[in-house]
């Protein structure tokens, strides 16, 4: 047998990968396929999403099931553009603030002596197995008694702890050297200036991958609109998105509305994370856990 | 000046806590004191000690006959076998060059983004039961069938369908950190690796790639037993109702959701919470097992 070992990761084309690559681009056009069909549904004018047989991929293509998106407005009456606003809201402030407060306990657990450090750690990598939905109860209860329930805080505040953000932080952090924090003690930087002029812009992939995540708890998330929220003006998009897909997914109008209003949740998805990442990689090469 | 630091570090760890504390400490303990009452939101919970555990274990018969036999299926086939093709890829994509490597990362990556909400939509539009819907039309034409079949809401396919949806989107976090964990191994293990004989590049997985990467294996494990038990709103969203039909897709979560928001029997829902919170700390503690570093 032939010496195979510097195979992994190689630099240019060679004929021994083309059974990777026929196990790999059919796969991954199958997976493709739902993809392409929500962006080629969202397009579809009326006749061409109810023809028989249907046709998987648009012929004519229009923005009608958009622009009915944003015409039409929930049973209710809130415009769709309430919930677009109140996604953004919810998803920026989500993002900035579990980045910002993960990344100050991040520093205080690579960088920085206290007693219960290990404790700490070591029950946050225990909470990476947490499943929020085990406690949708209680969490309820908790968001009742805080008096949280219908206002944007009961879609900002259960989601800002990540323990998964933590986690990468962390690992992330201590692979910074000593010496760089140490040279900026010497210098008289506070604790803070050390973390906010030394440690973020080093740590930049990581911040950027957690908001990441952050972005796909929240952007994604309809618990909290569906049990924290029940004025349907504070409402996020996502949960619209569900209920439309719920309730009217095959009537007429609905369905043509519904894959247009998919479209629009998937693609931020979608291009946030082409934006950032060669930064995720970067950070998932520091995410083992021992 | 070490106390100076001392106190520094508790300020800057406190904003998490703080919110670690008030929406995942107190939840759970709040489930495991609720468990061993009956609380039905309106009067306050009366104590009633182990009655609900041992209700779940000997009266629910739905429990017993439907919920748990199909979140173990569910999870059994989800958990495992989602980890095992995250695993797969990421080494097979650590065999090409980058470029194309990058494009289809991003594409078998991309489904686990949509947390199979956004995408439910274009799931009942696909299996949508009359004779338009996409898979019932193929089959049709292929003569492969002879009636439109009722997919989402027949018993009988939807856990199936639910178990390929969530496969579909089982290529997460845990699959990028494994494929990151491929590609940092050093090059040098391998090439020590065939001097000292080894033959195969199954034999490489098992001996070098494997042990060189544990930290990522076991990472990706934990997460495909979370993202798994996360996954349980799947059903109830490709067939549009919690209880779903004939119970053929209710997993316990589900069954949390139907006693503790809909029948209000917040006590018994609890008590259903801590066994699953059991079930997912024993799993990966199994995964630790299984590839955690032997100090």
């Amino acid at each position: 047998m032939s010496y195979q070992g510097t195979k992994v990761n190689p630099s240019k084309f060679h004929t021994s990968q083309l059974k990777f690559y026929a196990v790999l681009i059919p796969l991954a056009f199958f997976m493709m396929l739902p993809i392409v069909f929500i962006i080629s549904h969202a397009f579809k004018p009326i006749d061409e999403l109810f023809a028989f047989p249907p046709r998987f991929l648009v012929q004519q293509p229009t923005f009608d099931n958009f622009r009915d998106l944003f015409v039409t407005t929930s049973t209710s009456g809130i415009p769709f553009s309430r919930f677009i606003f109140n996604s953004l809201l919810v998803t920026v402030s989500v993002m900035f603030l579990s980045v910002f407060i993960s990344a100050l306990a991040a520093y205080a657990m690579a960088k920085m002596k206290f007693k219960l450090r290990k404790a700490m750690f070591e029950i946050n990598t225990l909470a990476l197995m947490f499943v929020p939905i085990a406690v949708q109860i209680p969490r309820y209860l908790v968001v009742d008694q805080t008096g949280l329930l219908d206002t944007y805080f009961a879609h900002i505040l259960p989601l800002l702890a990540m323990p998964i953000g933590l986690f990468l932080l962390k690992q992330f952090i201590d692979q910074v050297p000593e010496e760089l924090k140490e040279a900026a003690i010497m210098d008289g930087a506070s604790e803070f200036t050390v973390f906010r002029k030394v440690i973020v812009p080093v740590i930049k992939p990581a911040l950027a991958t957690v908001a990441i995540l952050a972005f796909q708890a929240v952007w994604n998330n309809i618990e909290t609109s569906n049990y924290y929220v029940n004025d349907e003006s504070l409402k996020t998009l996502s949960f619209f998105m569900s209920s439309v897909a719920s309730g009217s997914g095959n009537t007429i109008a609905g369905q043509g509305m519904s894959a247009a209003a998919s479209l629009l949740m998937f693609v931020p998805n979608l291009v946030i994370f082409i934006l950032l990442q060669s930064k995720v990689m970067n950070t998932m090469a520091h995410s083992g856990l021992k | 000046m070490k106390t100076r630091r001392w106190n520094e570090a508790y300020l800057f760890l406190t904003p998490y806590i703080l919110m670690f504390g008030t929406f995942i400490i107190i939840p759970v303990l709040v489930a495991a004191a609720l468990s061993l009452t009956y609380f039905n939101t309106v009067e306050a919970p009366v104590w009633i000690g182990f009655k609900n555990y041992i209700d779940l274990l000997t009266h629910d018969e739905i429990f017993m006959q439907n919920v748990l036999p199909n979140t173990i299926k569910f999870a059994l086939i989800v958990g495992p076998g989602g980890y095992i093709i995250s695993f797969l890829l990421a080494w097979m994509l650590a065999q090409i060059p980058s470029k194309p490597r990058t494009v289809l990362a991003l594409i078998i990556y991309s489904p686990s983004m949509t947390m199979g909400v956004a995408m439910s939509v274009v799931w009942t539009i696909i299996f949508s039961g009359d004779q338009a819907g996409y898979i019932n039309s193929l089959l049709l034409n292929l003569g492969l069938i002879n009636a439109p079949i009722q997919w989402l809401q027949s018993p009988e396919y939807l856990m199936t369908i639910m178990i390929i949806v969530s496969l579909w989107s089982s290529m997460g976090v845990g699959f990028l950190a494994m494929l990151a964990g491929v590609l940092n191994i050093d090059q040098t293990i391998y090439e020590a690796g065939y001097i000292d004989g080894i033959q195969n590049r199954f034999q490489e997985i098992i001996y070098i790639t494997i042990p060189s990467m544990k930290p990522q294996m076991l990472f990706g494990a934990v997460m495909a037993v979370v993202t798994t038990f996360q996954a349980g709103e799947i059903g109830v969203q490709l067939s549009g109702g919690n209880p779903t039909p004939q119970y053929a897709g209710q997993l316990i979560v589900n069954h949390i959701a139907d006693y503790g928001l809909i029948r209000y029997e917040m006590g018994y829902a609890s008590a259903i919470s801590v066994v699953l919170l059991i079930g997912v700390y024993m799993l990966s503690k199994l995964s630790w097992k299984l590839f955690g570093e032997k100090e």
